[in-house]
């Protein structure tokens, strides 16, 4: 229940409560005790870092990742300019032989200003629906939106730059991101114009990859220019409704990326890479409740923490098939 | 009493600056929100005059100018781009604000032919933006052609035409029958020789429809496309050398007739705000 929950506060944006003394059980007490009375010792951790910077596996994750959201953003390029009619559409809407599949949030953008529900519309995204809820949700996000690894590459970039003062990090309440969901629902609703649609980079990206640039990419360049120079991954973290809406379908998924806070070193790694890190907050010393934690839905399960972790304390899982894989 | 008293001011002074961050965040993310949703907003401002009206694909969910239902149901994902054997249609870009990503044609450049016969680009539309409540071309109404520079018609200036209706290098494509039943072929590649220019009325697909049901042999057998009506003819002069193109009430504004007319402009053009079912 605390997972259902801790993953709708993580989506609103609220900050994530620490635990009770009283709300962690003993044996979690026990271990968090034991890590206090043998501090690791800057050496060991640097031991640890440096051994698993050199390990093959580092970019593990990642590297599969990019490869998945090129070949997934290239199919539909390559079957258009080759006309073999695989993967037609957009990312928007689309018919994989044949099957119609629709994105879940334009679906709900086009729903809420057309004020019909529309039979292939329907049949598209409940099969995208059941597709996410297998996959994770906002895996969506970092798995097949073109827009977050353009953004992640200029994620690399602004940190350079941060590093030598020549960018700041703005930061948001991160409760501004469900009032623009609010917003653009309410902007659909009343205008009748997919008002969000206008401004969405996923959108225009995949469209300007399969049927060419336009002048749209200026949107895409000021976003980027913005997350370069003033905030980082700003449209991601404070921006886009698509997040929200597969956050929500992550809330029931089964694949997450799991915390095990016995071997974990908590030096705080993996919330340097995250984009979304308030999700880890429960690898902070003395948050966690259990053994092993579910990290929460607003996870895009892009697994850059699951590379990081010099102790393997962050892995994937799929819930109720731990024991067969 | 003495520790009490140096605690309480730090604490409260700790409180007061944690309020400023919290009040500045506020205020960030308010300039956020305000910035956002005004840049997509900004999206809006075509629709005023309608500046952003085009013609769109058979069968657009349009009235007149119009165009509200249309883009709403539009999910801008191009399916209909793709399966368009004469690539017709094209995606609007960002300066149609939130006709961004929505199909439309640009008839002089390239026209729909209806050389898919079964009007593929609404088989192919996920949300009925191009509606599935017509099946054949007599039953789009696209616009509605009007001969807007008489002037300059080769037939009412009784001129012959020989050549390429566009000339050798303009990349337009069209289904001739006689040719190829099930590719377009360039329309330079197709050269004429007439002694009275009727290029919009021999190459307007309603009018080569009829002409095909007439002569027994329906465009793929089929007797429900043959189109009621007809959309052009040519109507002599009284000097008996020339003709004036008239449009009638068949027409669907496929924009064919403004593609293939060899003036420069085009002396015949679609006019998206009329159609045959209202003028």
């Amino acid at each position: 229940m605390s997972y259902f929950v801790d993953s709708l506060r993580q989506l609103v944006g609220l900050k994530p409560v620490k635990p009770a003394p009283e709300q962690i059980p003993i044996p979690i007490k026990t271990i968090y005790k034991e890590k206090r009375e043998t501090p690791l010792t800057r050496e060991a951790l640097e031991a640890a870092e440096a051994g698993h910077a050199r390990s093959a596996n580092r970019h593990k994750w990642r590297n599969r990742r990019w490869i998945t959201l090129i070949v997934v953003n290239l199919l539909f390029v390559v079957s258009y300019v080759l006309d073999v009619q695989l993967v037609e559409g957009a990312l928007t809407a689309s018919r994989v032989i044949g099957f119609h599949l629709a994105d879940l949030n334009s679906a709900l953008q086009v729903t809420l200003a057309y004020k019909h529900i529309v039979i292939n519309l329907l049949i598209g995204t409940l099969t995208v629906l059941v597709l996410w809820i297998l996959l994770g949700g906002r895996t969506f996000c970092s798995w097949v939106c073109p827009y977050h690894l353009v953004a992640e590459w200029a994620e690399s970039l602004h940190l350079w730059l941060a590093k030598r003062g020549w960018a700041i990090d703005i930061q948001f309440h991160r409760t501004v991101r469900a009032v623009f969901y609010v917003v653009f629902a309410l902007l659909a609703l009343l205008t009748g114009y997919t008002v969000f649609e206008t401004i969405s980079p996923t959108g225009i990206l995949s469209r300007a990859l399969i049927y060419g640039p336009g002048l749209a990419l200026l949107w895409i360049l000021a976003l980027l220019a913005f997350e370069v120079l003033l905030s980082r991954r700003a449209w991601c973290r404070y921006v886009c409704p698509i997040g929200i809406t597969y956050g929500l379908v992550g809330v029931i998924s089964p694949l997450r990326v799991q915390y095990n806070m016995q071997s974990c070193h908590h030096e705080g790694d993996c919330r340097g890479v995250c984009m979304v890190p308030h999700v880890l907050d429960v690898t902070i010393r003395g948050r966690a409740k259990g053994l092993t934690t579910d990290i929460g839905a607003d996870c895009t399960r892009c697994g850059l923490c699951v590379d990081i972790c010099p102790t393997s304390s962050l892995s994937y899982t799929f819930k109720g098939l731990e024991k067969a894989l | 009493m003495k520790e009490q008293s140096t605690a309480k001011p730090k604490a409260r002074r700790k409180t007061k600056k944690l309020r400023e961050q919290g009040r500045r965040e506020f205020l960030r993310s308010t300039a956020l929100l305000v910035g956002m949703v005004g840049a997509s907003l900004v999206g809006l401002i075509p629709l005023i005059g309608q500046a952003n009206a085009r013609l769109r694909p058979p069968g657009a969910l349009k009235d007149r100018l119009d165009e509200q239902e249309f883009f709403s149901a539009c999910i801008k994902c191009g399916q209909c781009v793709q399966v368009c054997p004469v690539e017709a249609i094209k995606l609007a870009d960002i300066d149609d604000g939130v006709g961004l990503g929505v199909p439309y044609i640009e008839a002089r450049n390239q026209a729909c032919d209806f050389s898919c016969d079964g009007l593929q680009c609404v088989l192919a539309c996920p949300t009925g933006a191009l509606t599935h409540d017509i099946d054949y071309p007599a039953e789009t109404r696209m616009g509605f052609a009007r001969l807007a520079r008489p002037g300059r018609c080769l037939a009412v200036r009784g001129q012959p035409f020989k050549g390429a209706a566009r000339g050798k290098d303009h990349p337009a494509l069209l289904r001739f029958e006689s040719v190829d039943r099930w590719n377009p072929i360039p329309l330079a590649e197709h050269p004429f020789d007439l002694p009275l220019c009727d290029l919009c009325v021999r190459l307007c697909p309603i009018e080569i429809r009829i002409a095909q049901c007439e002569a027994g042999t329906p465009p793929s057998g089929d007797p429900n496309q043959c189109p009621p009506l007809h959309a052009i003819r040519m109507q002599p002069m009284p000097n008996g050398r020339a003709a004036t193109p008239v449009v009638e009430d068949g027409c669907v504004g496929c924009g064919v007739c403004e593609m293939v007319c060899p003036a420069e402009p085009a002396a015949i053009v679609v006019d998206i705000h009329r159609s045959a079912d209202f003028q």
